[in-house]
């Protein structure tokens, strides 16, 4: 039987990468994911992988493209500031088709902003951040035990599709700490990668690499990308979904948002009025079927987001007219209250 | 008869995009030679940059991964940690190393990393248009100083090889020229040190090489060998700094 652990989010992280077979982590410290680099720090040489306090995310990120590019399972973590930093090296990532994990632990922005959690950088994970076509796959974790199931698929569905995969999560997330079975196999005797780079002993020389100057390569390259996409809109969307039929209100929330509007789905409910929830596990791919499909049915949205209105865009894409999407939110490090929401569900009634 | 030297077999038999008189394929050869007569050519992992030698796994047989520039020796970093037998390059421009790459490549030579630089100092940046470098010297024109390097407005040339030497994880350093025939010789002997060093273990390892950009110091090749010998090695004098 798996033996049940209290550990905050940040930790459960580094525990679950390393279950998952991840032995190259490189960070930088930044609040509210201190703790993820301090564990990482102290686990990695007992499991005979690499620790790197580099000295800045810039580096910290390209480090993990090399890591990667020699076969590693390779991770990096900030919150929003960082982040900032890494889209040119997630952008040459996504375009030599390199697996690495990031994790952002969201907080207050823009610029310096402060360390309260936040959702607000939902734009920068999902909407490319880093310049040119390309998408990384974006999990949304809602709990403990979702931010170590996810971060443990993380690594496979990263090799699998040969693309950067973000988790996407808060400071109230990271920080929290709730009692978890980890039941996850240490992976062990990983296939190998044809492709990393290891010397060409074996063979013809292999590069690893984003430019193509040759007249229309990168236009094929970029073919090939979406085809990628495509492929990954179509095997890996992932949600949660609540009390959709008979309801009134159905809200669309993720991460710690989401929680909290579950709270106030059930405060709402002991009043009589029906509202259900949409929680994205994947903000991308993003879950428009069921949006779309729930649309249909003419029911009024309530999207909640710990920003200014982020996500809400591509409810209202998904939704496409069909019925009304309102928006409740709380930027800059604010956190919505239950009642709050509350009473954003009662206008809407 | 017989044939006692050639194309070293590490480099690769094609026409480069390098202009007359370019540095870079001097340096390429001295590289692949030092790397050929070391034997260890299959266990060779090299970064390459942004700058004119971007495309240099095309003049190199070695695996080669591309960096954004000027975080070439961080992405050095994480191949020798993940591989720490394999031997691992890095060769960049002066914008790739001491302009837009200046804390990784301190970070990297601080954290002693048992890597090898090879630095390809020729006072410009070439492939994009002749702009200032960091090694630009006062008083050189350039597509940004086209009055000249003014040292109110655009400050002093780097001496990046003689800053990182002061580091105690550099434990190599030295600052050659392909500017003549003797100089490339004892660039040749610098280089294959530098990856000895890492066979060895010995550790951070880095050479940097004045080379020549006929184009945008617009001079004839033969000029711009002599500018080495006159003006850059006033600035930046040849030797072993560490």
């Amino acid at each position: 039987m798996a033996k049940k652990i209290l550990m905050c989010g940040n930790e459960i992280i580094g525990e679950a990468a390393i279950l998952a077979g991840c032995r190259f982590y490189a960070g930088y410290p930044i609040t509210p994911q201190n703790e993820l680099i301090g564990h990482m720090a102290k686990r990695m040489p007992e499991v005979g992988g690499v620790f790197i306090q580099s000295e800045s995310e810039l580096a910290a990120i390209n480090m993990c493209l090399g890591a990667s590019a020699a076969g590693a399972r390779a991770m990096t973590s900030s919150s929003s500031p960082g982040i900032s930093l890494k889209q040119e090296g997630i952008s040459y990532i996504a375009g030599s088709e390199l697996p690495v994990v990031i994790v952002n632990m969201m907080r207050g922005g823009p610029g310096l902003g402060n360390i309260a959690p936040a959702q607000a950088d939902y734009f920068q994970a999902t909407k490319g951040g880093g310049h040119g076509d390309y998408h990384l796959i974006v999990f949304a974790p809602a709990s403990i035990e979702e931010l170590a199931k996810i971060t443990y698929q993380a690594f496979d569905l990263a090799d699998k599709y040969r693309n950067p995969v973000m988790i996407l999560g808060d400071g109230i997330l990271g920080q929290m700490m709730e009692p978890v079975e980890l039941d996850l196999k240490p992976r062990k005797n990983l296939p190998k990668k044809e492709w990393a780079l290891d010397g060409h002993a074996k063979g013809k020389q292999k590069i690893i690499r984003s430019f193509f100057i040759e007249d229309g390569v990168l236009e094929q390259h970029n073919k090939k990308l979406q085809e990628k996409y495509k492929k990954i809109k179509q095997e890996l969307v992932m949600y949660e979904a609540q009390g959709l039929s008979g309801s009134d209100v159905v809200l669309v929330a993720y991460g710690t948002a989401s929680r909290l509007v579950k709270a106030a789905i059930s405060k709402a409910g002991s009043l009589g009025i029906k509202a259900g929830l949409i929680r994205p596990i994947t903000v991308w791919p993003f879950p428009e079927k069921i949006i779309s499909d729930t649309a249909k049915k003419a029911k009024k949205f309530l999207v909640v987001e710990m920003s200014a209105g982020q996500m809400v865009e591509d409810v209202r894409l998904a939704v496409n007219g069909k019925s009304q999407v309102h928006f409740f939110g709380r930027a800059g490090g604010g956190v919505p209250g239950v009642e709050e929401i509350l009473e954003e569900i009662k206008k809407l009634k | 008869m017989k044939k006692i030297f050639g194309k070293t077999k590490s480099l690769q038999d094609v026409k480069t995009h390098y202009c007359p008189g370019c540095g870079h394929g001097i340096i390429h050869r001295l590289v692949c030679e030092a790397i050929d007569e070391l034997g260890v050519a299959e266990k060779t992992i090299a970064i390459a940059p942004v700058g004119c030698a971007v495309v240099a796994y095309y003049y190199w047989d070695f695996d080669t991964c591309e960096a954004p520039h000027g975080r070439t020796p961080a992405v050095a970093t994480g191949i020798k940690r993940v591989k720490p037998d394999k031997i691992v390059f890095s060769y960049q421009g002066d914008g790739d190393l001491a302009a837009i790459g200046t804390a990784e490549i301190i970070h990297t030579a601080a954290r002693g990393e048992n890597i090898t630089v090879i630095f390809v100092n020729n006072t410009v940046y070439g492939m994009t248009s002749g702009q200032m470098a960091p090694t630009t010297l006062i008083g050189q024109k350039t597509a940004t100083t086209p009055l000249g390097r003014d040292i109110k407005r655009d400050g002093y040339p780097l001496k990046i090889s003689d800053m990182i030497a002061t580091l105690p994880g550099a434990k190599y350093v030295e600052r050659v020229s392909v500017g003549s025939p003797k100089d490339i010789l004892s660039a040749k002997r610098a280089i294959k040190k530098a990856f000895k060093n890492q066979i060895d273990g010995v550790g951070f390892s880095m050479v940097e090489v004045l080379s020549m950009c006929p184009t945008y110091w617009e001079k004839s090749p033969v000029e711009a060998t002599r500018r080495v010998e006159d003006e850059m090695k006033k600035v930046f004098p040849l030797g072993q700094l560490k």
